[in-house]
C-alpha cells in the first residue's frame, strides 16, 4: 500500500472519493469593468510591459478581423481567430522570458505578435508564398519561428504537449534557466498525449507550464460533453502537479499566475497546469458557423467580458494609455496589415524544388528522380500548372534544391 | 431514387442502418447535435436519441477502443474519425486490437460489428493534415477490411454492407467528392458487395485501376486517351483489402497493360501490391511494364498541391508511355 506520499492509511469500510470535496477557485484581479478587485494588491505588470502586451493584443485583434475578411473575399483559403482569448495567450507569453520555448495549438498568434513576428512574416505564411519559411507547405495560421522560440504549429491536436515536457527536460539539463510553455484547448486535453505529458512532467520534475485555454467549446462540442470532472485544472492532482485556475480574460491574473508558475518551474523544477477560463468569441475557424450549436445570447454575454476592453480601461485609469493613442495605433495597424497582405499576395509561389526538400536532411535519389519526372511533365503541360510552370526555368529554382 | 451528393448518401446509409437495427450506434467528435463537421450524421441524434448518436470527448484512441468494446459486446458501432489524418492516435487499437480480436481468441470474441468511417484525400487545399490517404498502412494489417467508395450510389451500398459485414471495416470517404459527386441513389435499403472490384468501363488496350476520388481522375484520362484512339478499361477496386485479384487479372489478361493510380505516396502504396501480384499472374501477357501514377514520396503539400497530385494529365502521360513501350 505504498504511495509516493506516504503509506496509505487503512480503513475498514469502503471509502470512495470522487474529488468533489476539492474546490478549485478562479484567480482574478480585474473586474470586467477594468477596475481592480479590493485586496487584489499591487500588480506586477509594469508600464512598458503593459503597453507591449496591449499593443500585441490589439495587433492580434486587427490581424484577425482583416484576415477573416480576406478569407470571406476568397483571398485566403482558411483562417482561425484568437478573438476573445488574447489575454490568456499574450498575458502568459509576457510572463515568460522571451527565450523560453512556446509550443502552441493554432489559435495563439497573439504570442507571436508579442514576441515581434512581423506582419510580413504573418502574411508570407498565410499566403504560402516563396518567402514563407515553410515554403507554403502548411495551411494558413501554421506559423513557426526559430528566432522567437515558437515551434511550428502542427494540426494533429495535443501532440505538442508531451513534446513540451521533453523539450523542457532538455532545458533543465542545459541549465540555462529556461522553460517551455505548452498551450492547448480544453478539447485537446482529452487526448492521451495530454495525460502522458503531465505524468512524465511530474515524474521527471520538468520545468514546463501547461496552459489550457478553456474556451467552452471544441468546435461544436461544449465542455459538458467533453468532461465530467471539475474542468481541466483538477486533473493535475492525479499527477501531484501544481494547478491553478485563472480568469483567462483578466490580463493581470493571467500574467501573475504564469509569472509564479514560471518561478516554480525554473527555480524548483515543478511543472504547473494553468486552466484559463475564457471564450472563443469567433467561429472555430473560417469553415465553421457557431449558430448551429450555441446561442447569440451566450455570445453577447461573453462580448461584455472582452479582454481587450478590460485591459484598456485599466491602462487608461492608470494614465498609461489614451483613447487617442488607441485610435491612432488601430489605424496604423490596419494600414500595416492591409499593405502587408497586398504585398504577400503578389509574391510568387514557392519554388517547385521545395516540394522535395526537407523531407530528409539529404534528399534520396528516388525523390530527386520524382522531381525530374514532374518537371518534364509540367514542361509538357504548362497550362495546367499556372503556379509552377512560369518559374520553371528561373535560376532561383535551384535555391530550394536539397 | 433520389438525387444526392456523397455526403447525403452516407447520411442516408447511416439512417437506414439505424432504422433497421437498434444495435447500430453512431458517435465521434462533433457527431451529435451538430451532425459532424461535414454533416454526415445530420439529424441522427434527433431521430434516434442521444444514446445512439452522440459526441465523444476529443480522443481518437478512446473512440476506437470504446467502439471495439461495444462491438465485442454485440452492438454495432459506427465510429467517425473526423479526418483520416487523425486516425493515428487510434492506430494501436485498430492494428493490434480490431484486426486481431477474432484471430487471437479463436473466434471466442470478435469485433465484426465495428465500422470506422473517416474522410480522406486531397484536392481541398488541406495541406499535410487534411489530405492524406492512409489506406496502405491498414492494408498491411491482416484482419482489417478497407473500403473506399467512388460516388453516392456506391457510398450508400458499400457503407450498408460494411456496417453489416461480419468483419470490422475501415470506410474511407473521399471528402473532395462529398458535395462534388452527385447522382441517383435508391431510397430503399441495399448493399453492394465487399471484396469485389467493379469494371466500370470496358476497353481493350489498357487497364486503369483506382479507387475513391481517383476514379474520377482516371475516367478523365480515359476520355482524353479515347479521343486519341486508345481504348481503356476502368476498374474500381472498391475494397482495398482483401482485394479482388481475379477481376484485375482477367482484365489485364485481355488488355496486356496496367496502370494503377492513387493519391498516397508511391513507395509502399497499395499500387505496389497490385503490381507485384499482377506481374506474377500475368507475366507472359504483359505488353509493357505496369505503371504507377501516385503522389510524391513527400508529405502532402499545400501551395503546390496540384503539382503533387496524380491528376488526369499525369495518368494520360503514363498511358502514352505504356502504349508506346
Ligand atoms: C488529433 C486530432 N483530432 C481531431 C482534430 C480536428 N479538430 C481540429 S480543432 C478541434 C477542436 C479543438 O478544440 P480545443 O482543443 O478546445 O481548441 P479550440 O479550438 O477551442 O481553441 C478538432 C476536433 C485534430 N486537429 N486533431
Ligand atoms: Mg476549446
Amino acid at each position: 500500500m505504498k504511495t509516493t506520499r506516504s503509506t496509505a492509511k487503512p480503513v475498514h469500510k469502503p471509502v470512495f472519493a470522487n474529488g468533489d470535496d476539492i474546490q478549485i477557485p478562479v484567480f482574478t484581479l480585474l473586474k470586467p469593468d477594468g477596475t481592480a478587485y479590493a485586496g487584489a494588491g499591487k500588480p506586477t505588470l509594469d508600464e512598458a510591459t503593459a503597453r507591449r502586451v496591449y499593443r500585441a493584443m490589439l495587433y492580434t485583434r486587427v490581424l484577425d478581423e482583416r484576415m477573416m475578411a480576406a478569407q470571406r473575399q476568397g483571398r485566403l483559403s482558411f483562417y482561425m481567430q484568437c478573438t476573445g482569448e488574447e489575454a490568456a495567450v499574450v498575458g502568459s507569453t509576457a510572463a515568460l522570458d522571451d527565450a523560453d520555448m512556446i509550443m502552441a495549438q493554432y489559435r495563439e498568434q497573439g504570442a507571436l505578435a508579442y514576441r515581434g513576428f512581423t506582419t510580413d512574416e504573418f502574411m508570407n505564411q498565410l499566403f504560402g508564398n516563396e518567402r514563407d519559411t515553410a515554403h507554403g507547405r502548411q495551411m494558413p495560421i501554421h506559423y513557426g519561428s526559430r528566432d522567437l522560440h515558437y515551434l511550428t504549429i502542427s494540426s494533429p491536436l495535443a501532440t505538442q504537449i508531451p513534446q513540451a515536457t521533453g523539450y523542457a527536460y532538455g532545458q533543465k539539463l542545459a541549465g540555462q534557466g529556461h522553460c517551455t510553455l505548452a498551450i492547448f484547448g480544453e478539447g485537446a486535453a482529452s487526448e492521451g498525449d495530454f495525460h502522458a505529458a503531465l505524468n512524465m512532467a511530474s515524474v521527471h520534475k520538468v520545468p514546463v507550464i501547461f496552459l489550457c485555454r478553456n474556451n467552452g467549446y471544441a468546435i461544436s462540442t461544449p465542455v459538458t460533453e467533453q468532461f465530467a470532472g471539475d474542468g481541466v485544472a483538477a486533473r493535475a492532482f492525479g499527477y501531484r502537479m501544481q494547478s491553478i485556475r485563472v480568469d483567462g480574460n483578466d490580463i493581470l491574473a493571467v500574467f501573475e499566475a504564469t509569472r509564479e508558475a514560471r518561478r516554480l518551474a525554473v527555480e524548483h523544477n515543478e511543472p504547473v497546469l494553468i486552466e484559463a477560463m475564457t471564450y472563443r468569441l469567433a467561429a472555430h475557424s473560417s469553415s465553421d458557423d457557431p449558430s448551429g450549436y450555441r446561442s447569440k445570447k451566450e455570445e453577447e454575454a461573453w462580448h461584455k467580458k472582452d479582454p481587450l476592453r478590460r485591459m484598456q480601461r485599466w491602462l487608461i485609469d492608470r494614465g498609461w494609455w489614451t483613447e487617442d493613442e488607441e485610435r491612432e495605433l488601430t489605424e496604423s495597424l490596419r494600414r500595416e496589415v492591409l499593405d502587408g497582405m497586398k504585398q504577400a499576395e503578389k509574391r510568387r509561389p514557392p519554388a517547385l524544388a521545395t516540394l522535395i526538400s526537407d523531407v530528409y536532411a539529404e534528399t534520396p535519389p528516388l525523390l530527386r528522380e520524382q522531381l525530374e519526372t514532374l518537371k518534364a511533365h509540367i514542361v509538357r503541360h504548362p497550362e495546367a500548372y499556372p503556379r509552377s510552370a512560369p518559374w520553371l526555368d528561373d535560376s532561383t529554382e535551384k535555391e530550394g534544391q536539397a | 431514387m433520389s438525387r444526392m451528393n456523397l455526403l447525403q448518401a452516407v447520411n442516408n446509409a447511416l439512417d437506414t442502418a439505424m432504422a433497421s437495427d437498434d444495435r447500430v450506434l453512431c458517435f465521434g467528435e462533433d457527431v451529435g447535435v451538430f451532425g459532424g463537421v461535414f454533416r454526415a450524421t445530420s439529424h441522427l441524434q434527433e431521430k434516434y436519441g442521444r444514446e445512439r448518436c452522440f459526441n465523444t470527448p476529443l480522443v481518437e484512441q478512446g473512440i476506437v477502443g470504446f467502439a471495439n468494446g461495444l462491438a465485442a459486446q454485440g452492438s454495432v458501432p459506427v465510429a467517425e474519425i473526423q479526418f483520416a489524418d487523425y486516425i493515428f492516435p487510434a492506430f494501436d487499437q485498430l492494428v493490434n486490437e480490431t484486426a486481431k480480436f477474432r484471430y487471437r481468441s479463436g473466434s471466442l470474441f470478435d469485433v465484426g460489428g465495428l465500422t470506422v468511417r473517416a474522410p480522406y484525400g486531397g484536392g481541398i487545399a488541406g495541406g499535410h493534415y487534411h489530405s492524406q490517404s492512409p489506406e496502405a498502412y491498414f492494408a498491411h494489417t491482416p484482419g482489417l477490411t478497407v473500403v473506399v467508395p467512388r460516388n453516392p450510389h456506391q457510398a450508400k451500398g458499400l457503407l450498408l454492407a460494411s456496417i453489416r459485414s461480419p468483419d470490422p471495416v475501415l470506410f474511407f470517404e473521399p471528402k473532395r467528392l462529398y458535395r462534388a459527386s452527385v447522382g441517383e441513389v435508391p431510397d430503399d435499403d441495399y448493399e453492394l458487395p465487399l471484396r469485389q472490384a467493379e469494371v466500370v468501363q470496358e476497353g481493350s488496350d489498357i487497364t486503369l485501376l483506382a479507387w475513391g476520388a481517383q476514379m474520377e481522375v482516371i475516367e478523365q484520362a480515359a476520355d482524353m486517351a479515347g479521343k486519341e484512339g486508345v481504348s481503356c478499361e476502368l476498374i474500381d477496386l472498391r475494397t482495398i483489402v482483401p482485394w479482388d485479384v481475379e477481376t484485375v487479372v482477367e482484365s489485364v489478361l485481355k488488355t496486356g497493360r496496367l496502370i494503377v493510380s492513387h493519391e498516397a505516396p508511391l513507395t509502399g502504396g497499395f499500387a505496389a501490391e497490385v503490381a507485384a501480384t499482377i506481374q506474377n499472374r500475368c507475366f507472359l501477357y504483359l505488353e509493357s511494364p505496369i505503371e504507377r501514377v501516385t503522389g510524391l514520396d513527400t508529405p502532402f503539400p499545400l501551395t503546390l498541391e496540384k503539382e503533387y497530385m496524380p491528376g488526369p494529365l499525369k495518368v494520360l502521360d503514363a498511358i502514352h508511355r505504356t502504349m508506346d513501350f
